[in-house]
């Protein structure tokens, strides 16, 4: 394609390169943009609005994993920061977007300034020492946010009312569009939306630019990238900043669509394993892995469970042994993990990388 | 010796426990001159380069680049400066294709690194640059390979681009020619006559083929377990019974192969 049509503007040159992965992207990027009207009702929403967040999270974790080769373990925490960026602003404060303004610039300050001493102390070391700083900054936070009741709400949390505008009872029309009512809850996914998806653009355009070439390099060859004159520990940072921010604005868009925040739903090291297994089913170094990685493996968090019950049903009433059993809806767990155990088996290097493999 | 050199090292020293690999070498090196660096197998040669490019930190000693001191500096700050390193071992970007190799350096010497928000395909002065770089080597028809996965020679003449990409002010060459096909190494030994030829450029070289170190250098410094133990014009180095004794094993009347 031209160098100067919008779309290879949009996706920095950054083309899917596979046809079947085009596809499974469109087919994501539509069911997103429309997911209010193709499925109604509140847990398909739930779902879309997840998936959105949760690309952006895993987008900018493979920013540092994929890209730069910097195993963290502090992603949830960040992603914590904008979470309660959005919760003591909105509960303390008041809920209005002045608040919420404040909040989420406060908290990208305070996970930028964060992630920039954390790269100080540590990247100009072995990458394991930064894990494992990451590993203990990370836990550290946890249990401070668990342990200040007063700002945080301690184990319970934070549920609280966010402006007007989102709320489910605002309506920007009186009459229904295309049979769905426009409610501050429909809104509030557009926000999501759209701000995933600029986001995922600019994280785009950053691995695609000059810099991004730098982080592979320094992936490939840290060393090498030092002699040739680039500053790993300078480049290394920015990324680990770049890679903060952009977990903190996933964790905004997370607490204003759950209007709650908590340490399980964002400080939680269970998220953190999701985000991983996000990254490495996706395919790690390509940022539109993050885009199915997350999409597939929230599907199946939420659908495993229920099609595995009907699946168990209707082998039940076929009146076969054992079977119903072992596809009961509470093993769903089990079949995630399988799953999850195949994917690497079969495409150790993501879904991403074996369709484009497929290609060559 | 007139004018400052380019390169200098004063006393330049390096312990490892109780080994001295580099043992107090003071040298200068002058513009448009090319000197070879010689002697045996665990000289200190490579180590001696190690610690000139900021990849080891000295022990006692002093590198001055431009008549600047430059021993605190990392790598990459000497590399800004002007210093240019070849290494020994292959050592490139292994899955990134060869374009991509060649345009990391010219980004680096543009000082482009930081640009975050531009794409690196929109910088056509970059690419042409480095496709100009592959044109010289040799290895134009090859860009779009994985580095990883070019032959030796290849892999070596990609590793010279590398070089010729930051336009350094000093060139270090650790044999450069090491394990190529005779017919590709012409090409390299073009490349390194044409440096020498501009007269402004300050050329280092490691080289064991002595028939290579004859043709190309003005001048021949010999180490030997760490230690400068000669210093001079080609000729009269090769035939110093010092270096019959050092380089070649040789006891000091046998002199007849080099």
């Amino acid at each position: 394609m031209l160098p100067n049509n919008p779309i290879h503007s949009l996706l920095s040159g950054d083309y899917p390169r596979s046809r079947v992965l085009g596809a499974l992207l469109f087919v994501v990027l539509i069911c997103l943009a429309f997911a209010p009207f193709l499925f109604p009702g509140s847990q398909p929403l739930n779902v879309a609005a997840k998936i959105c967040v949760f690309i952006i999270l895993v987008a900018s974790y493979d920013l540092l994993l994929g890209y730069t080769g910097i195993v963290s373990f502090a992603h949830t925490m960040f992603y914590g920061i904008g979470g309660y960026g959005v919760a003591i602003a909105m509960y303390n404060f008041s809920p209005s977007w002045t608040a919420l303004g404040v909040g989420v610039i406060v908290a990208l300050v305070l996970a930028i300034l964060l992630a920039l001493l954390i790269g100080l102390f540590s990247l100009r070391v072995r990458a394991i020492f930064f894990a494992m700083i990451t590993l203990a900054v990370a836990s550290a936070f946890a249990i401070l946010a668990s342990q200040l009741n007063e700002i945080t709400g301690g184990e319970d949390g934070r549920s609280y009312r966010i402006p007007e505008m989102l709320r489910p009872a605002f309506r920007l029309f009186d009459e229904p569009v295309m049979g769905v009512m426009i409610n501050g809850r429909i809104l509030t996914y557009y926000l999501i939306f759209f701000s995933a998806l600029l986001l995922f653009l600019l994280a785009l355009r950053v691995v695609n630019s000059p810099f991004g070439r730098v982080l592979q390099a320094i992936r490939e060859n840290d060393f090498r990238a030092e002699a040739l004159g680039y500053r790993v520990v300078v480049y290394r940072s920015i990324a680990n900043c770049l890679s903060a921010g952009m977990a903190t604005l996933a964790g905004v868009l997370m607490a204003l669509w759950l209007r709650y925040t908590g340490p399980d739903t964002t400080l939680s090291f269970a998220i953190m394993i999701d985000i991983l297994l996000m990254v490495v089913i996706g395919g790690m170094g390509t940022l539109y892995g993050a885009v199915l990685g997350a999409a597939i493996f929230i599907l199946a968090q939420n659908y495993l469970q229920v099609l595995m019950g009907q699946f168990s049903g209707m082998l039940e009433s076929a009146g076969i042994p054992l079977l119903p059993g072992l596809f009961h809806a509470d093993r769903w767990l089990l079949w995630l993990g399988i799953l999850f155990v195949l994917s690497v088996y079969f495409f150790p290097v993501g879904i991403v990388g074996k369709l484009r493999q497929m290609r060559k | 010796m007139s004018a400052t050199p380019t390169l200098e090292t004063r006393d330049l020293t390096i312990r490892f426990g109780g080994h001295v690999a580099v043992n107090a070498v003071s040298c200068a090196f002058q513009p448009g001159t090319l000197t070879a660096i010689v002697g045996p197998n665990g000289a200190g040669k490579t180590t001696y380069f190690n610690l000139i490019s900021g990849q080891l930190k000295s022990t006692s000693g002093q590198v001055l680049l431009h008549g600047e001191d430059v021993t605190g500096l990392t790598a990459s700050s000497r590399t800004k400066r002007g210093m240019g390193r070849a290494f020994q071992l292959t050592n490139l970007f292994p899955n990134l294709t060869v374009m991509e190799n060649v345009r990391l350096a010219v980004q680096s010497r543009a000082g482009a690194g930081l640009q975050l928000l531009q794409l690196w395909s929109h910088r056509r002065d970059l690419i042409e640059k480095a496709d100009s770089l592959l044109e010289q080597v040799r290895l134009l028809d090859k860009r779009n390979a994985t580095a990883g996965a070019l032959p030796h020679g290849d892999q070596r003449k990609l590793e010279v681009a590398l070089l010729l990409a930051l336009e350094p002010d000093v060139f270090m060459f650790d044999e450069p020619t090491a394990g190529m096909s005779v017919d590709e190494v012409p090409t390299i030994l073009d490349l390194i006559q044409a440096i020498k030829a501009r007269g402004d450029k300050t050329v280092l070289l490691v080289e064991h083929k002595m028939d290579v170190v004859r043709s190309l250098a003005d001048r021949i410094i010999v180490l030997h377990n760490g230690q400068l133990v000669a210093d001079g014009e080609p000729a009269a180095v090769i035939a110093s019974p010092v270096v019959q004794q050092a380089y070649l094993g040789l006891p000091p009347e046998g002199s007849a192969a080099a």
